[in-house]
């Protein structure tokens, strides 16, 4: 990309490139608690951001790597399950209670060994082979949670999984919760472009487009594909955690069949080729879930059926546009610079 | 069989050895020590017919699974739907026709129908694009789900089979000898036996259908080679609808047997959807003899392992699986890619 790009703007600061818009996002997002209720805070963009992290390693690996996997909200549970068991929880028999600085990096890299695990089973699979086999797995991870009483504590999990009180601050008020999970999601979504444009991604994506001619080149295919599988996990272990201290509760529902098939839909409908896809998707996901039975009611429906609603909007979305939201926006852009001379730029 | 044995004299011996092992403990009367070491033999064979009756149910439902696979190359993930919405289905119709019989005929025919409509009005819009067929499938799973808990609710339904067929049948296979000398039989529901029955006939059907006949010469020469099956002038859109209808009527008979000698409420879906993906992995993608295999070793061991460690038994299915993926990606009768 570099290289085509004029000198010019290589000298400028990376400041100064982004575009106008990103700004005006930023902003919009950083004074959001200025106006917004503490429902919209905490319960819609809290979760929007921490759905998009989970969906976003999704993303990472179905967009660059060319693989995707169902596994990652059993990753994100897994680093829930390690907080809660290394930290302190309402089950006291099973928690240690270790300090925050110590259980929550155990917990992100206990969660990046196992999906670094199941990525290693997974990638001696392609394509279609590769959902089904982290499927399987996702379901067992389930069963196995649910009937695992002395690590999981089986079928009620754990409650009272609160976030630190670090600086003299609550972290589960809304506010400070929002500018927390902005803040990983920033992080987060700020890695993912990074690692996209190292020498690593940029391997990877050539794995993704054609991995013989790759090994032929000398890179070694699998171990760039675990090694994705890896930076995923850590993504969607920083969303479990959060997701853990959201709901201050886990349970083996968290990591279910519906769960993992929703973060597929949210990576989906947003769009999986670009990192801003998955976050789009876990806004009009989160925004459906918490508003649907209110417009259901409104139409003389029950509330129950937004599952139909969200699984129509995904049909549809694969039917019509397979990049997602995403796509739709930019065939939409394709359009009108068509109507525009591509020398003269003059409208036509 | 033979070339197997001449390339791997070894594990052939293995493989033969358990399974004359496997049979003894499941013939021969066991004695005391050994009652000691494994627990009650009729405990043990319960869980083994337990096995071998649920692989039954899991077969029918991997078979059509693997079968439209193999054809197709197409993951249709809404299976487990066609599942529990054929043991719905068969509810209705058993309730309303108060026969057990002919609910099956009439579930085949009716998912067999949404199965063509699925492949005609869904799959064959996005042929060659397996991966936004197997999304289209997801987002159907979900949506089927969605309608039939609003039509059926979340409560869990059981089809009575006839009266026939409810009671215990004894089995030729001793369980234990009382203290007087008297030999017990074991005594095992005789509904499960009649699946387990039907299971084998309908295998050995789809193996004579597919290996003897002109229709299964057409699906075997298309598992192999698509194009080149069209290319001779077959109308490859015909076998595929048939073979669609098939296994998904298969799915929805699975259904009422399931619903017979287990339940039918929301989430079985899934879990049937789930016994089919491991099944197929284990056994080989797109290979019935494999559906089979993976089908009595998934059973079996599910059941075993609900008896022996019953904290466990999903971790035994799932190691069953990572071995075989680590060991034989391919699965184990299946052919390489």
């Amino acid at each position: 990309m570099a290289l085509a790009e004029p000198k010019t703007t290589s000298q400028t600061l990376w400041i100064e490139r982004v575009p106008p818009i990103w700004w005006a996002l930023m902003l919009f997002l950083l004074t959001m608690p200025a106006w917004a209720n503490d429902f919209f805070l905490f319960q819609v963009m809290g979760w929007t951001f921490i759905l998009g992290m989970i969906a976003l390693s999704l993303m990472f690996l179905a967009g660059y790597g060319g693989m995707v996997s169902l596994i990652q909200m059993s990753v994100a549970a897994m680093a829930g399950y390690m907080v809660a068991i290394f930290g302190a929880s309402g089950m006291g028999d099973i928690s240690m209670g270790l300090p925050w600085w110590l259980n929550i990096p155990i917990a992100i890299i206990i969660a990046a060994i196992f999906g670094t695990l199941v990525g290693a089973l997974a990638v001696r699979t392609e394509g279609i082979y590769t959902i089904m086999i982290t499927l399987a797995i996702a379901a067992a991870f389930f069963y196995f949670t649910r009937q695992n009483y002395t690590i999981f504590n089986g079928y009620s999990g754990f409650n009272l999984v609160v976030p630190p009180s670090l600086f003299g601050v609550d972290w589960r008020q809304p506010m400070p919760f929002y500018y927390l999970t902005l803040g990983c999601a920033a992080i987060c979504y700020a890695a993912v472009i990074y690692v996209s444009r190292a020498p690593f991604g940029l391997t990877l994506q050539g794995v993704r487009d054609n991995p013989r001619r790759m090994a032929a080149l000398g890179f070694n295919v699998t171990a760039h594909r675990i090694a994705a599988y890896t930076f995923a996990s850590v993504i969607a272990a920083i969303g479990g955690i959060l997701l853990v201290w959201q709901n201050a509760q886990i349970a083996p529902g968290t990591a279910g069949i519906p769960a993992v098939i929703d973060i597929l839909v949210i990576a989906v409908v947003g769009g999986i080729t670009r990192p801003i896809g998955p976050f789009i998707g876990a806004l009009i996901y989160v925004l459906l879930r918490t508003f649907s039975p209110d417009v259901l009611l409104a139409f003389g429906l029950s509330g129950e059926r937004f599952k139909l609603l969200i699984g129509l909007g995904f049909l549809a979305i694969v039917f019509f546009s397979p990049d997602g939201v995403l796509g739709l926006w930019e065939r939409w852009r394709t359009r009108r610079s068509r109507e525009r001379d591509p020398l003269t730029g003059e409208q036509k | 069989m033979q070339a197997f044995t001449k390339r791997y004299p070894v594990w052939s011996l293995i493989i033969a050895l358990l399974l004359a092992i496997f049979l003894w403990l499941i013939f021969a009367p066991w004695s005391d020590g050994m009652e000691d070491v494994m627990g009650r033999k009729r405990v043990f064979l319960n869980a083994i017919f337990g096995g071998v009756t649920l692989g039954a149910l899991y077969f029918l439902v991997a078979s059509g699974f693997t079968l439209i696979f193999g054809l197709m190359r197409n993951v249709n993930l809404a299976h487990g739907s066609l599942y529990l919405l054929g043991g719905y289905l068969g509810f209705e119709v058993s309730e309303w026709t108060g026969s057990w019989f002919i609910a099956f005929p009439v579930v085949f025919v009716l998912v067999g129908i949404v199965g063509i409509v699925l492949q005609n009005q869904v799959f064959r819009r996005m042929e060659g694009e397996e991966l936004r067929q197997t999304m289209v499938t997801i987002g159907l799973s979900v949506v089927i789900a969605d309608l039939m808990l609003w039509i059926w609710g979340g409560q869990s339904y059981t089809i009575y089979s006839p009266d026939w067929l409810s009671g215990p049948m004894t089995l030729p296979i001793v369980s234990g000898v009382r203290s007087s000398g008297e030999i017990i039989y074991l005594k095992y529901p005789s509904v499960r036996m009649a699946i387990l029955f039907a299971a084998i006939v309908i295998g050995i059907a789809m193996w004579l259908v597919l290996n003897r006949t002109r229709l299964g010469m057409l699906v075997r020469a298309g598992v192999d080679d698509r194009e080149m099956l069209a290319a001779s002038g077959v109308r490859i859109q015909y076998v595929f609808l048939a073979v669609f209808a098939f296994g998904a009527g298969l799915a929805g008979m699975a259904g009422i047997v399931g619903g017979t000698f287990q339940s039918l409420s929301p989430g079985e879906d899934t879990r049937f959807l789930l016994a089919s993906l491991v099944v197929v992995i284990v056994g080989g993608m797109g290979s019935i003899p494999g559906a089979a295999l993976g089908a009595l070793i998934i059973g079996l061991s599910e059941q075993l392992g609900l008896v022996y460690a019953p904290t466990y038994s999903v971790v035994f299915t799932f190691l069953i699986m990572a071995l075989v993926l680590a060991f034989r990606p391919q699965g184990l009768l299946g052919e390489k890619q």
